[in-house]
């Protein structure tokens, strides 16, 4: 499939199978779905933009819970409504649940395996590529959205939070939200005001 | 009454650990072993630890397992209600805001805040996923899976998960004769 070109489907089965193969190949934590996912939604079924996929993922890390469950849940109400929302979840944890119950017995026993400790170990890098690429558009994103010297002052100041102070992501989500209600406002008035200073001193 | 417990034993947890899923497992420790004694401190770090052996949200694993123990499939409903319902109801109600209201400069001003944080967050948890990967395979396949990868998802546009079946046969088959 190239890029841009997205398979416009809406219907139960498309929603199944997005979820579910996001469901068994999240690994290296929670947050190892997130690109997943964005690959299915966006670019696979294009079932939200790019931009929106970002809102989802910032207000869902503002919110508790796992985000996993958070994002299959809002993305299958996108789809489907309440009953997609249901459908959704479902298919994205049924899988590793049913697993859970079954396999268990098994587990200490996989778990000691050098096979699987291998398989689970060459994932990490892929997660981290996909991860990577993400950072980097939505940084592209920031400078296209905010302009150059606010993405970068924004990010950086979000930087210091989050990774030197270690403040928890859903502060600086919910401060970042509630600042972007007035930055619009503020940047005409300062806009304005400085076009008067232009007006004043000619 | 056992019904009860499982959706507060799992309910407060969830509702109070931010930060994903990893944030409420301590939380959830403290209701499975110190309050309701469902399970030893050792069981549950078992549980723990084969439970990262499969994909998927950690808390949800936790919740069918315990919520299994502890009430049978009754308790797996509860206990997976209870870890999803609340949050997953949440952004719901907050997205549908958010788009009633997505034409205001309000809103148009938080989208575009938002995307420096998501970049942030995302540059980190790469850094986190790089350095455990750098730790357990070492920096030179960590960087030659890194690579392959990012040019067959980027250039070859083939599809994530295909790339990830890629890594687990390699995983499974190459690396064992490593160690």
């Amino acid at each position: 499939m190239k890029e841009g070109e997205t398979v416009a489907k809406d219907g139960y089965l498309p929603l199944v199978m997005a979820m579910f193969r996001t469901g068994i190949f999240t690994y290296g934590g929670g947050s190892a779905i997130i690109p997943l996912m964005r690959h299915e939604v966006v670019n696979r079924y294009g079932w939200v933009t790019d931009e929106e996929y970002g809102e989802i993922v910032a207000v869902a890390n503002a919110l508790p819970g796992p985000i996993a469950t958070k994002l299959a849940a809002y993305l299958g109400y996108r789809v489907k409504g309440w009953p997609g929302a249901v459908i959704g979840v479902v298919a994205n944890i049924l899988p590793t649940c049913v697993l859970m119950l079954v396999l268990f017995g098994a587990l200490a026993a996989i778990r000691e395996s050098r096979v699987a400790q291998g398989m689970i170990a060459a994932v990490n890098p892929v997660i981290a590529v996909m991860m990577g690429v993400m950072a980097y558009e939505f940084g592209e994103k920031a400078f296209k959205g905010l302009g150059r010297w606010f993405a970068i002052g924004f990010g950086a100041l979000a930087f210091v939070l989050l990774v030197v102070l270690d403040v928890s992501p859903a502060l600086v989500v919910v401060a970042y939200i509630a600042y972007g209600a007035f930055h619009l406002r503020l940047m005409r008035r300062l806009h304005r005001a400085r076009q008067s200073d232009k007006g004043a001193s000619a | 009454m056992t019904w009860w417990h499982v959706l507060v034993g799992f309910l407060l947890p969830n509702l109070l650990g931010y930060g994903g899923g990893p944030a409420m497992i301590p939380l959830l420790q403290d209701q499975a072993v110190t309050n309701f004694h469902w399970l030893s401190n050792a069981e549950f770090a078992n549980v723990l630890a084969l439970g990262n052996v499969l994909p998927g949200p950690i808390a949800t694993k936790m919740a069918t397992f315990i919520g299994y123990q502890v009430d049978g499939w009754l308790g797996v409903l509860i206990a997976l209600a209870a870890t999803i319902v609340p949050s997953a109801v949440a952004l719901i109600l907050l997205m549908r805001l958010l788009n009633r209201h997505r034409q205001s400069d309000a809103v148009r001003g938080m989208t575009a805040m938002v995307q420096p944080v998501i970049a942030v967050l995302m540059v980190a948890l790469t850094w986190e996923i790089g350095k455990a990967s750098v730790m357990k395979i070492g920096w030179v396949q960590s960087l030659i899976i890194a690579a392959l990868s990012l040019w067959l998802m980027q250039w070859r546009k083939v599809h994530p998960a295909l790339v990830i079946v890629g890594a687990f046969a390699y995983g499974g088959i190459v690396l064992p004769l490593f160690h």
